[in-house]
């Protein structure tokens, strides 16, 4: 094999040509994902409001879609943020994908026995940690959003909903299972996407770690503190 | 000490391959791998047996020939050496020393231990060369380049091409030594007109041959150069703003 090989000729508009390469669809992982965690980070955050009064998290709920006040018609903002989470999701997702299965063409071959230095377990279940995660997200949806979830569900009342839902213990136990995987992804992930992106400089490169530990470990807390917390009668 | 060797052995590109056990008897510790590979080659070749073909040339550490996966670590269990510099006084009479190739579709197998790795000679005539103008020698330190650049490209200078890095990578991939090679041209002024044609052409060579960069840091881990994975970082964001740039303000980087 290896003859000269001419470059790929890239043709079409510049974004579409940079996302076709492999470089590109990490820079577009890391930015996707930058978004979901801020994302997380403001779910997890409203949410504390369950602490305060069953009326502080519903006022909550109602306000996002007030979103925007007089400025935008009602819900508006509120879809529009929704669409940009569906969208970034769909990214994250299908870069994700893609360069797994490349990754798999490139590495035919198993080594008889092999060693890693530094790939770490965070980093080694990337992709099914997320698969695990994205069906959560799902499952979490539909119990908590759409109100699938066999609990009985009343649109606009979501500490009620929440309470009902996590006062059942197979569903509380998979929340919190959940969202350690989630720690987990998001470990390598927030410390990775500076890298992706090519964000380095030795005058704050220990600081990408700590960020990656301090991201995943506030959410992680944040989010695993609310089922426990109805399960052990706190909140109920 | 007395050794045993589970080599891979493949007679060629279409083989199955399948590991050989050799005993290794009467291996003195002072005596590097690649001579104790020879001494079993000898062997095997007294006793009637092919023997087993692996890559070397320099046999200091500088021309990136060598590279074996040793025991399951690329260029074996010595931080920051190749397999010529790695000596038999780390093994104990008894042991069996696992042997097999790089293994990668960028890096089509040859023979025994031999792969093909001309995947980086294309990467490298895609972008890694500077153009000067020809003529007599020019006066050294002509161009003046503050001394944290000219280190750091130095480090990134240090690879020696031997694939380590791929041989690591769960995913196949060579974004350090493209990292590497793009960086020490990049990093400098000489390299500066043909920069952004470089991010782009190199990325995209690479792209035909390896897999994609997740950061798992096994490249760094495993190079015999301590290549930083810094370089790495350098590379993908001067392959976006080699998209972005405005090439007609070039000089203004
Ligand atoms: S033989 Fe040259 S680096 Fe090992």
């Amino acid at each position: 094999m290896t003859t000269t090989r001419q470059p790929i000729t890239r043709r079409r508009f510049w974004f579409f040509e940079f996302y076709r390469s492999a470089v590109g669809k990490k820079w577009v992982m890391a930015v996707t994902g930058l978004i979901l965690i801020g994302y997380l980070l403001a779910h997890m955050v409203g949410n504390l409001k369950m602490y305060l009064s069953p009326e502080a998290i519903n006022a909550y709920g109602e306000s996002l879609r007030d979103l925007g006040g007089h400025l935008v018609p009602r819900t508006h903002l509120l879809w529009i943020m929704r669409i940009g989470l569906v969208v970034a999701t769909y990214f994250h997702l299908h870069s994700a994908t893609t360069l797994t299965l490349l990754n798999r063409r490139s590495r035919p071959d198993k080594y008889d026995e092999r060693h890693y230095a530094a790939a770490n377990y965070a980093s080694r279940t990337m992709i099914w940690g997320g698969v695990i995660i994205a069906a959560f997200v799902v499952f979490h949806l539909a119990d908590l959003t759409w109100g699938w979830g066999g609990a009985e569900f009343v649109r606009g009342m979501p500490y009620e909903n929440m309470v009902a839902s996590f006062s059942r213990l197979p569903v509380a136990l998979f929340y919190i299972i959940a969202n350690l995987l989630l720690g987990v992804h998001l470990y390598h992930g927030a410390w990775s996407l500076f890298q992706s992106i090519g964000i380095n400089n030795p005058r704050f490169n220990e600081w990408r770690r700590w960020f990656a530990y301090g991201i995943s470990a506030v959410i992680v807390i944040g989010n695993i503190s609310f089922p426990i917390a109805v399960q052990a009668g706190i909140v109920g | 000490m007395d050794l045993t060797l589970r080599v891979w052995r493949q007679s060629g590109p279409g083989d199955k391959g399948r590991f050989e056990e050799y005993p290794a008897p009467g291996i003195a510790s002072h005596m590097s791998f690649l001579e104790m590979l020879d001494i079993v080659n000898e062997r095997l070749t007294l006793a009637g047996v092919e023997p087993i073909a692996f890559d070397h040339d320099c046999r200091e550490g500088i021309c990136g020939t060598c590279g074996l996966m040793i025991d399951g670590r690329p260029h074996g269990p010595w931080e920051g050496t190749a397999t010529c510099q790695l000596h038999m006084r780390e093994y104990h009479d008894g042991d069996t020393i696992t042997i097999e190739p790089w293994r990668a579709k960028g890096f089509p197998h040859i023979k025994d231990l031999v792969v093909d790795r001309r995947a980086f000679d294309r990467i490298v005539e895609a972008g890694g060369y500077i153009t000067v103008s020809a003529g007599s020698a020019p006066d050294a330190n002509l161009i003046p380049i503050p001394k944290e650049a000219a280190e750091y490209a130095m480090d990134a200078a240090a690879c020696i091409g031997c694939g380590a890095c791929v041989a690591a990578c769960p995913n196949g991939a060579a974004q350090l030594f493209v990292a590497a090679k793009y960086s020490h041209l990049s990093l400098l002024p000489q390299g500066q007109p043909e920069r952004w044609s470089r991010a782009e052409a190199m990325v995209d060579t690479m792209e035909h041959y390896f897999g994609s960069c997740s950061n798992h840091g096994e490249c760094e881990a495993a190079c015999p150069k301590n290549i930083s994975l810094d370089f790495i970082a350098l590379l993908n964001r001067d392959y976006i703003r080699a998209k972005w740039k405005n090439r007609r303000l070039a000089g203004q980087s």
